[in-house]
């Protein structure tokens, strides 16, 4: 059966004048129907930098200079602008950080979940209304037949990101690229709409891809999870193996470094050293030089996702 | 100078052909002016050496010119290229007298403004606020108008000159108070005033030693900005004929003098001061354009 | 809404008679009136007679008082230049320059915003760097320069349009004046328009321009793409009415650029308005018309400062409620 999203080999280059800069390096990575992939790293790791590639909106200059991105078995990142157009919206859904800045201060919300619907769906003013209507309701807005004509400026933050969700999913789509939802809101918030985006998107079928640094949110809310470093995969798989048992001595770094309720330790781990930039790679794995178990070969060459557990990892250790 | 080459300044500035183009053609009609009694053909303000015979010559290319005034020469036989050169001299002096009184003007009161804070500041920049309102070139051709009203008729041609800088100067200082204004109140908070505010020193004492030095860098490029409305201002009120006077002709009244002949033919009396200001205007603009570009990396 | 209008008005009366001092310090102390009127040979006794006449030996505030009360029922006094009374003078000028000054925004707008939207689109693209280098150009160009260049090619060279003057002129309502009635009244227009609406029309497409590319790299654009939104949605929806926002305060303040421009190109094209009026009393120290001027000028700046206030409060949803 082929994958809802397969990405193969993504390889996304930042011409500057200092030279080309890799931010993607041959990430590959899929998603099934109806499965909720997490992509957690630190920042500048290339997590969002995948959403924005995905959906074929990345900042110029830059550019996909390598690798295929299928969805649902077509090829989309070689497609003409207007044919990616019709996708986004309409069969990958996006949700951005910060719902302050992302919704349009002049129109109405009723508005702009209308202009999304008709863009997208053959119906008329009056039935997108409707449907808007419904929307709203459905993501939490109370009295949604009157607030339909509010602007955004008059909801909170939280109830701003849930008309963002409503937005993402109106035309439904049956992907969602959330990018970081919850990292802009107040903590008291973040839960509820995790759990709102969490129940829409199961109860419609919808796959997301859950870019968070967030481990928390990951573990309450994906499938499999995949860790990011340096603008590579570090490790994927299943997201209670990734969390019990990581394989790639980054992820494990990773889980040492989040405080736990079960097992309270004197201090909390840290890694060493800090992520290299992007024009200073280290040769072999990007690891390396933080690694506790690192060895020569880990110097030399690059190591490809290899099986580990029931996932894969991008380690000598495994190979 | 090694480090200054390395910089994004200097690699902003090569790769940005605009950018060398104005400052050679800067360089260029800056060394035309100050040196003109050195480097013009003629002298244009002997009217002894000037004949009628000479009168309307035209530019090189054209029938009957001549290579003594290759630009030729207007209705007194003037040499067009030296009156040309002499009245660079004036624009630009009357317009860097006027920023620099604007610069100064505005540094004073952004300084006071920015450091008092409070009522001062907001009386201040309200102030500055209702003239950035009303566009400069009308309060220039207003300020000049109060202040020839308020003189003696025989002393308002020597003092004209005065008049137009102060006039521009006035029309132009709220730009520059808003900067020096904004430079100062990020110093005011730094550790080092408040430091010095605790050991005692008096508050002139910590505008003019320890804040004044640091807002005149960003002062001086919005000044070098100035520089080309200020050259403009003092043209266009030249052109309209409550500028300078014809004593000490600038590029403005050149092109005033040379409307005259447009409709018999002689076109050179006009258009070439007026294709000399649009390039000295057009250079500074550019190599304005270019700093701002340079010093601000999110509109790059 | 009425409440937000008041508070403008109120904010309008302390600047109005700030100017209005200025405007009678001109008027009562640096001209002199009782010598113009008496002329050189008069005695002391006359002059006395002529002082009380006038009222110029009633304090400050009782004369500032009627100064005030004067220039509100249009009385300015009499020109030395031209011995009429300001009032009249001023008003029969009023048409030509509200004529010019509108045609030349109505142009400048026309031509400014569409350019802008499209140089702001196409940041990138090879006519967009042309057009922008020809408008910088143009922004260096002088407006009398731009005036003499096109009476040059137009008038000059090839003779297709009048180079001064208002041509046949109507009367309309026994005050207004229009050039609009005769092919050869909209001709004589056209060049001072051009002249006067293309300083305006760079500077229009040149501020639309940078604010598009700033709307253009937003969140809420970046997020109506990830929608998928049709281009021209995001570009003239999304983006084009955002720009409007700050592109109105500007465009605002620039009809009183067109305003102050007005005088220049009316004394390049010898147009007979309020602008060519200034310009010949400044040179003439004719104080009773320059110190009519200041409230007149006063009074449409904070005009245009409360219509732009009115737009804003039309547009931005946001100061609707926070008002």
């Amino acid at each position: 059966m082929t994958p809802l999203l397969e990405v193969t080999d993504l390889t996304v280059e930042f011409p500057t004048r200092r030279g080309t800069l890799r931010a993607l390096d041959q990430v590959s990575f899929s998603i099934g129907a109806g499965e909720v992939l997490g992509v957690v790293g630190e920042s500048g790791a290339g997590k969002s930098l995948t959403g924005a590639a995905i959906i074929g909106l990345l900042q110029p200059p830059g550019r996909i200079a390598g690798g295929t991105i299928r969805l649902e078995g077509e090829r989309i990142d070689t497609l003409p602008p207007d044919r990616l157009r019709r996708i986004r919206g309409r069969r990958i859904g996006t949700i951005f950080q910060d719902p302050l800045t992302t919704l349009n201060p002049l129109y109405t919300i009723g508005r702009q979940l209308t202009e999304t619907m008709r863009t997208h769906l053959p119906i008329s003013e009056s039935e997108a209304r409707d449907r808007a209507i419904g929307w709203l309701d459905q993501v939490g807005i109370p009295a949604a037949a009157h607030r339909i004509d509010a602007y955004p400026h008059e909801f909170s933050g939280g109830m701003r990101q849930r008309v963002v969700i409503a937005l993402a999913l109106c035309a439904e789509p049956r992907l969602v690229v959330a990018d970081e939802p919850t990292t802009a809101l107040d903590v008291s918030v973040q839960a509820q709409i995790i759990t709102l985006l969490k129940r829409l998107t199961r109860d419609h079928g919808t796959a997301v891809m859950l870019i968070t640094h967030d481990m928390g949110v990951i573990a309450e809310t994906a499938d499999r999870v995949a860790v990011m470093y340096a603008g590579r995969i570090a490790e994927i798989g299943p997201v209670s193996d990734v969390i019990r048992n990581p394989a790639h001595p980054y992820s494990r770094g990773l889980m040492d470094s989040i405080p736990s309720m079960a097992h309270r330790a004197e201090r909390l781990r840290q890694i060493d050293g800090a992520m290299p930039r992007l024009n200073a790679i280290p040769a072999g794995c990007a690891f390396n030089p933080r690694c506790p178990s690192v060895f020569d070969r880990c110097r030399s060459d690059r190591p490809v996702l290899l099986p580990a557990g029931n996932g894969q990892a991008a380690c000598w250790l495994h190979g | 100078m090694r480090q200054w080459l390395d910089s994004d300044l200097a690699y902003s500035f090569r790769t940005r052909p605009t950018a060398i183009l104005s400052v050679i053609i800067l360089l260029v009609l800056t060394i035309g002016a100050v040196f003109a009694p050195l480097l013009a053909p003629h002298n244009p303000m002997d009217s002894a050496s000037l004949s009628l015979m000479d009168s309307f010559k035209p530019p090189l290319g054209w029938p009957d010119s001549e290579w003594t005034n290759p630009l030729g020469t207007d209705n007194q036989g003037r040499d067009v290229l030296s009156a040309i050169m002499y009245g660079m001299r004036i624009s630009l002096l009357v317009g860097v007298c006027a920023v620099v009184f604007a610069v100064a003007v505005g540094i004073t009161v952004g300084l006071i403004a920015g450091y008092a804070g409070g009522v001062v500041d907001a009386l201040l920049m309200r102030l500055a606020d209702i003239q950035l309102t009303f566009p400069a070139i009308l309060t220039a051709l207003l300020i000049d108008g109060i202040i020839s009203s308020a003189l003696p008729a025989s002393m308002r041609e020597p003092l004209q000159i005065y008049i137009i800088v102060v006039a521009i100067g006035i029309s132009l200082w709220p730009g520059f108070a808003r900067t020096v204004r904004g430079s100062t109140l990020v110093e005011r908070n730094k550790d080092y005033v408040m430091a010095a505010r605790v050991i005692g020193v008096p508050s002139s004492r910590i505008m003019l030693s320890h804040v004044l030095p640091n807002v005149i860098g960003p002062a001086l490029v919005v000044g070098t900005l100035g520089l080309g409305l200020a050259i403009l201002a003092e043209a266009t009120l030249s052109f309209l004929g409550v500028g300078l006077p014809p004593t000490q002709p600038s590029l403005g009244t050149l092109i005033r003098f040379g409307n005259d002949f447009l409709f018999s033919g002689q076109w050179w009396v006009t258009v070439f001061p007026g294709l000399t200001l649009v390039l000295l205007v057009l250079a500074i603009n550019l190599l304005g354009d270019w700093l701002r570009d340079a010093l601000n990396p999110r509109l790059r | 809404m009425l409440g937000f209008i008041l508070s403008r008005v109120l904010q309008a009366i302390p600047v109005l008679l700030v100017v209005g001092l200025l405007s009678f310090v001109l008027f009562a102390y640096i001209g002199d009136p009782v010598s113009i009127m008496l002329g050189q040979d008069h005695t002391e006794a006359q002059r006395l007679a002529l002082v009380a006449e006038l009222g110029l030996d009633q304090p400050f505030l009782i004369r500032f008082g009627r100064f005030l009360m004067a220039t509100v029922q249009g009385d300015f006094g009499i020109s030395y230049r031209l011995a009429k009374p300001v009032g009249p003078l001023l008003a029969s000028r009023l048409p030509a320059t509200l004529e010019l000054a509108v045609t030349a925004t109505v142009l400048a707008f026309a031509a400014g915003v569409p350019m802008g939207v499209y140089t702001g689109i196409r940041a990138n693209g090879l006519v967009a760097r042309l057009v922008m280098i020809v408008s910088l150009i143009g922004v260096s160009l002088p407006t009398f320069l731009m005036g003499i260049l096109l009476i040059l090619v137009f008038a000059v060279g090839l003779g297709w349009l009048p180079s001064f003057g208002r041509g046949p002129v109507s009367a309309i309502g026994g005050w207004w004046t229009t050039g609009f009635s005769s092919w050869a009244g909209v001709r004589a227009l056209i060049l001072p328009a051009v002249t006067l609406g293309l300083f305006q029309m760079t500077m229009i497409m040149r501020l639309v321009r940078s604010e598009m590319l700033e709307v253009l790299r937003s969140d809420y654009v970046r997020f109506a793409r990830a929608r998928g939104l049709t281009d021209s949605a995001i570009n003239f929806g999304h983006a084009l009415k955002n720009t409007l926002v700050p592109v109105i305060t500007i465009v605002g303040l620039q009809f009183g650029g067109i305003v102050a421009f007005s005088l220049v190109t009316e004394t390049v094209f010898q147009w007979p308005g309020m602008g060519l009026l200034l310009v010949q009393s400044v040179a003439s120290a004719d104080i009773p018309v320059i110190s009519a001027y200041l409230p007149l000028i006063a009074l449409l700046f904070v005009t245009i400062n409360l219509v732009v206030d009115l737009l804003y409060y039309a547009v931005d949803p946001r100061l609707r409620f926070s008002a």
